[in-house]
């Protein structure tokens, strides 16, 4: 593989993958949760919550940049605070691709793990009460079990999307490679200088591999935690 | 064994204000639908919560609004079988039986998971998947998964409803063995008069939000005003009975009433038994002489102590048989044909064959 990708390209893979798998892993946990506020919760304030989940599906990309330089920049308030008290730096460096991307595909995390929590038949979790399973228990064993086709669909979305990111990310954290360069953050640089079609022609096949790879993986899972309910 | 009940709850234009307390084994909720039966049990169970009120489950308070105690449904140790079964479809047999049992404080396991298979007949189902079972078997993992919970209560909604007859047969016995064993308190809703007849040792009756009436079955069965659903066909009698002798030949069972002999479709039952058989009014034919060259078997001497006028042509004829209570249901022209009235002697004729299964119901032993 390295002989046929420069080093350059093949960290931008590498990276690509790291990112990627960061940015679903992290918003994994957080997803549910405002997936369950959303389809469960009754507060005020859930319509804004929704508003803002979806945000990033709606605006520029280069605006979510933007707003999370100026958020989580170097000298920005929140960035400052995080890289001072928890020694988590985000602007130019991988974490800031990686949140960049978590960002950008979180309202798509969210709507496939809510749809599939309201399709959860509530009486089976109202049968776990009376069974003694405190409400937590009857999440951990009754929900979540029955909704982890949407949680799989979501993860793949997300992960799928953070390997596509592009505006976002480039704006937040720029193209410096190996450390902030992703796959279509190098195809872009190989596009822009002579020479540089054949690069980016191998990126793009890799791009295009990686993608259909996650797809049909969660495909397989999907099928396997359908055919465990239905029979 | 005690149940105590006593609620105010309204739902929209619904008003269920019940108070009953019960002893029974198995106390039958019965009432058209609308009544308000799935609303009293889901307080019992904790799903839905009075507007006020307080219900205790063998000294047990689980609600008592004016004290504000009010316990969560996870910890009221109430075994809910529901209409529709209920079973996680992620987890086979075996793991939903045993769900509630991880919830059980150890100290109070008391339930014997290979006895309740055996005595539900699911062992062979343990490593399947609900989606693979029948309606039947499905109904009997759930009655399952509720008892391995070791509730002080089994709460039954229409457990049977969406069965059919076959499947119904199949899962009465069940219930039957478990209101013997009298480990545990049942009260079943139901709305069928045959399924109470068999199965319950007490009856509340609900009409509109309210107990209409409450006692031991064999009392509040013979009032055939509180059974106005489903149709005239539904009133009857109970009768107390014992098993007198088996006529092998003829496949027959005859049975010792204070009414004089019963015969009956042979019944698997050992000389002795006590026995409650519900005759339907439906069924009794009135004669002011003794018939003779009549094919009928059962032929009962008694008197005449009540005549109330029921639906359409319809006339519902109380007799005293030597004690027991028997229900005729007559045309209002054969009554005026017969001049029947308070007082006037008769005779019941009732058809041997005209004994479902269904409503032939083993007595519970010390009731």
């Amino acid at each position: 593989m390295s002989a046929w990708l420069s080093p350059e390209e093949w960290s931008a893979v590498t990276l690509s993958l790291k990112v990627a798998t960061a940015a679903m892993a992290g918003s994994l946990v957080p997803g549910i949760a405002v997936a369950m506020l959303l389809a469960r919760g009754r507060f005020p304030g859930r319509q804004a919550l929704d508003a803002l989940v979806h945000l990033p599906l709606v605006l520029p990309p280069v605006v979510v940049g933007y707003l999370l330089l100026l958020i989580f920049g170097r000298r920005a308030p929140v960035g400052a605070f995080l890289a001072e008290h928890v020694g988590l730096v985000f602007s130019f460096r991988w974490t800031g691709a990686a949140l960049a991307c978590a960002v950008m595909g979180f309202p798509l995390l969210v709507r496939a793990v809510r749809l599939s929590i309201e399709a959860v038949d509530r009486r089976l979790e109202k049968a776990g009460e009376t069974l003694g399973a405190h409400p937590a228990w009857v999440f951990f064993l009754v929900t979540l079990p029955l909704i982890l086709p949407g949680i799989l669909a979501g993860m793949v979305l997300s992960f799928a999307k953070a390997m596509g990111e592009f505006g976002a990310t480039i704006t937040f954290v720029s193209n410096i490679p190996g450390e902030t360069q992703t796959l279509p953050t190098a195809i872009y640089a190989l596009t822009q200088v002579p020479g540089g079609e054949a690069g980016a022609l191998r990126l793009t096949l890799i791009s295009v591999a990686l993608s259909m790879a996650a797809l049909w993986a969660s495909e397989w899972l999907a099928r396997r935690v359908r055919r465990r309910l239905a029979s | 064994m005690s149940l105590e009940v006593d609620i105010h709850h309204g739902q929209g234009a619904f008003t269920l204000n019940a108070r009953f307390r019960s002893e029974g084994r198995l106390t039958a909720l019965f009432g058209r639908s609308g009544a308000g039966k799935t609303t009293l049990v889901n307080a019992i169970g904790g799903l839905v919560r009075p507007d006020r009120g307080r219900i205790v489950v063998q000294g047990r308070v689980l609600l008592d609004t004016a004290k504000g105690i009010d316990v969560p449904v996870h910890r009221r140790r109430v075994g809910y079988v529901f209409q529709e079964g209920r079973l996680f479809p992620h987890l086979t047999v075996r793991q939903n039986l045993l769900f509630g049992r991880w919830f059980t404080p150890r100290r109070e396991r008391a339930a014997d998971v290979d006895g309740v298979v055996e005595l539900l007949g699911i062992g062979h189902l343990l490593g399947r998947r609900p989606g693979t079972l029948s309606g039947g078997e499905k109904q009997r993992v759930a009655i399952g998964r509720a008892l391995l919970a070791d509730p002080r209560i089994l709460l039954m909604d229409e457990p049977l409803a969406s069965l059919d007859d076959t499947r119904k047969a199949e899962i009465y016995p069940y219930i039957e063995r478990l209101r013997d064993e009298g480990r545990v308190p049942i009260v079943l809703v139901s709305h069928s008069v045959p399924e109470i007849a068999r199965l319950a040792t007490s009856v509340a009756v609900l009409a509109e939000g309210r107990v209409a009436a409450c006692g031991p079955a064999a009392e509040i069965l013979r009032h055939p005003e509180l059974f106005p659903e489903p149709g005239p066909a539904e009133a009857g009698a109970l009768v107390e009975t014992r098993v007198l002798r088996h006529e092998e030949a003829f496949d027959l069972t005859i049975l010792e009433t204070g009414a004089g002999p019963l015969t009956v479709p042979r019944l698997d039952l050992p000389v002795g038994a006590s026995l409650r058989v519900r005759i339907r009014a439906r069924d009794v034919i009135l004669a002011l002489e003794r018939p003779e060259g009549l094919s009928a078997l059962n032929i009962l001497s008694g008197t005449v102590t009540e005549v109330a006028a029921g639906e359409g042509p319809s006339l519902d004829v109380t007799l005293d048989c030597g004690g027991e209570r028997l229900l005729a249901r007559i045309t209002r022209k054969s009554a005026e044909h017969l001049g029947v009235a308070p007082g006037r002697a008769v005779h019941a004729i009732v058809k041997s064959i005209a004994f479902d299964p269904q409503v032939v119901t083993r007595i519970p032993r010390g009731e």
